[in-house]
């Protein structure tokens, strides 16, 4: 397991956050020293400021098939989730309506804010989902109800990588009125999204998942969607949302859109399958989350029984290789995660997993590194365990 | 995750535990468990007159449990059964010098399991 000093860093917790593209830092930079007006102004600085944001609007929108009045950029992707949950909640309180949608597996900005309205009043559902972390499409239609005001689903997963069905949940919001919000941070540029074709009414974007900067967020909210501003000030994005534009990282997320390619998600769903088929054969290893093509391009997720994920990936990190567990062990709360609750990971296992998320930028011979480096973490770690596994029906 | 979070001699520990594994008939042995995170500890001592002539542990735990694990190993070893018994979670975390705060509580295995272990050799 021993390595040579000089070795880089193995990144492989993309789903975190991604190294920002080169190509991306070479279009912001102009906006730091040069074209740093203010959008607002209407000198010829602002002006500048204020084309390069319109450009930008309109690659994220068309990366969507939405208009580009239909993008607001926001902070990040935690403000664009807050602000459906608040601003579509309490604009509509007056219809009467006052029950949201949602799912056990949601990221936490999701989770966190539906509590919080819950304590103003609000009733929230949250689904289950089976055990690769499907959401049922007529579970969601069997909790619409008259009170319903939205339905709020992550599309693709942050831990597990399932890949919702939402076109035919759209189908369902649709037809029975209900505004229906997508999440899509992890899937962004990944899996296709169509707003006209999934009947979206909200999607929730971010830029540093995809090689663009942090603090950078984007939601898509279809014309004639009844929400209020979050944030108020010097309206904004056509009142909606007060703030100078982040001007810079706005153009470097639209640069990241630009870069995304299709060639890049066969490259990581290959390293993906790869990795899926080699840490399979590990004893005792369980994938979370399902295989194929429902599952994000850059997604593993695996429970290695017997052994504790905050140790698995401290290995990891001394083999200079960086991953990610839901374990409790190693986040603040000491909850252990609350998506591999919901798949029916049992309680004895549920501190076990590792995450390992990909980039376009992984090579095979990273890939074999790591196969080979967890292979013996997951032996040395067992040895030191006091569970007993049968091998080959043999205890060891 | 970061290895900065833990100092030299707790990953020394972690990655080379010392005393490690199954004991052939021991004298002694306790399991005791983690109620926060569901990680598990067990100890086994060999005995000679009132002194721990060997001792061994197996964990699944954290990186901080199993380095408390093992530097507990090392600090019974040779000890009387009473000066063994005297030893503290709060001694096991000094002598692997700092361990981050909300980690502290894996280091409560430790002393607990060996304390246990040298109580059920007195109900024998
Ligand atoms: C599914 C999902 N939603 C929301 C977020 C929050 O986005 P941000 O980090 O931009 O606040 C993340 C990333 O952390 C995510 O993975
Ligand atoms: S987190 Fe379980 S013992 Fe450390």
């Amino acid at each position: 397991m021993s390595l040579s000093i000089n070795m880089e860093k193995i990144y492989l917790d993309n789903a975190a956050t991604t190294k920002v593209d080169e190509r991306v830092l070479k279009a912001m930079q102009p906006f730091f020293l040069e074209k740093f007006g203010n959008a607002s102004s209407q000198h010829s600085l602002g002006q500048e400021a204020e084309m390069a944001l319109e450009e930008s609007r309109d690659v994220i929108a068309k990366s969507i098939r939405a208009k580009s009045d239909e993008i607001f950029f926001t902070s990040s992707g935690t403000e664009s989730n807050n602000w459906v949950i608040k601003g579509v909640g309490f604009e509509n309180l007056a219809s009467g309506k006052n029950h949201i949608i949602t799912t056990k597996i949601e990221h936490d900005c999701i989770l966190n804010s539906c509590r919080w309205m819950e304590k103003q009043g609000f009733e929230i559902t949250y689904l289950d989902v089976d055990k690769e972390g499907f959401v049922n499409p007529s579970d969601v239609r069997n909790a619409i109800s008259d009170k319903t005001l939205l339905v709020s689903v992550i599309h693709g997963n942050n831990e597990i990588g399932t890949i919702q069905d939402i076109e035919t949940i759209g189908k369902i919001c649709r037809d029975k009125g209900v505004y229906f919000h997508v999440d899509a941070c992890q899937s962004y540029t990944k899996v296709p999204i169509d707003v006209r074709k999934q009947n979206l009414d909200l999607v929730t974007l971010n830029a540093h998942k995809i090689n663009g900067p942090k603090g950078v967020g984007a939601l898509y909210i279809r014309e004639g969607v009844k929400i209020s501003p979050l944030i108020h000030g010097g309206n904004q994005e056509s009142k909606m949302r007060s703030g100078t534009e982040n001007i810079h990282g706005i153009v470097g997320f639209a640069k990241a859109v630009k870069i995304s390619s299709s060639g890049n998600i066969r490259k990581m769903a290959k390293l993906r399958d790869k990795l899926i088929r080699e840490i399979s054969k590990i004893p005792h290893s369980k994938l979370n989350g399902p295989e194929g093509d429902k599952r994000l391009c850059n997604n593993i997720n695996f429970l290695f029984e017997a052994v504790e994920g905050e140790a698995v990936g401290a290995y990891l990190d001394i083999n200079k290789i960086c991953s990610s567990t839901g374990s409790a062990c190693s986040s603040h709360n000491l909850k252990p995660s609350h998506v591999l609750k919901a798949i029916g990971v049992s309680p004895m296992n549920l501190n076990s997993s590792i995450r390992l998320s990909l980039s376009k930028d992984n090579t095979e011979k990273e890939i074999d590194y790591v196969i080979e480096t967890l292979r013996n973490i997951i032996f040395k770690l067992r040895k030191v365990s006091p569970f007993k596994l049968k091998y080959d029906g043999k205890e060891k | 995750m970061n290895n900065l979070v833990y100092n030299k001699n707790v990953l020394d520990h972690f990655q080379n535990p010392r005393n490690m594994g199954v004991m052939e008939n021991a004298d002694a042995e306790a399991t005791v468990g983690n109620p926060t995170c569901g990680d598990v500890m067990k100890i086994m001592i060999k005995v000679e007159g009132d002194r721990i002539e060997d001792i061994n542990f197996q964990t699944m735990g954290c990186v901080a449990a199993i380095a408390t694990s093992s530097m507990v190993t090392e600090m019974a070893k040779g000890k009387s059964l009473d000066e063994a018994k005297k030893i503290t979670n709060k001694d096991v975390a000094k002598a692997l010098g700092e361990l981050p705060p909300i980690k502290v509580h894996c280091s409560n295995l430790a002393a607990d399991a060996l304390k246990k272990a040298i109580e059920s050799l007195n109900k024998k």
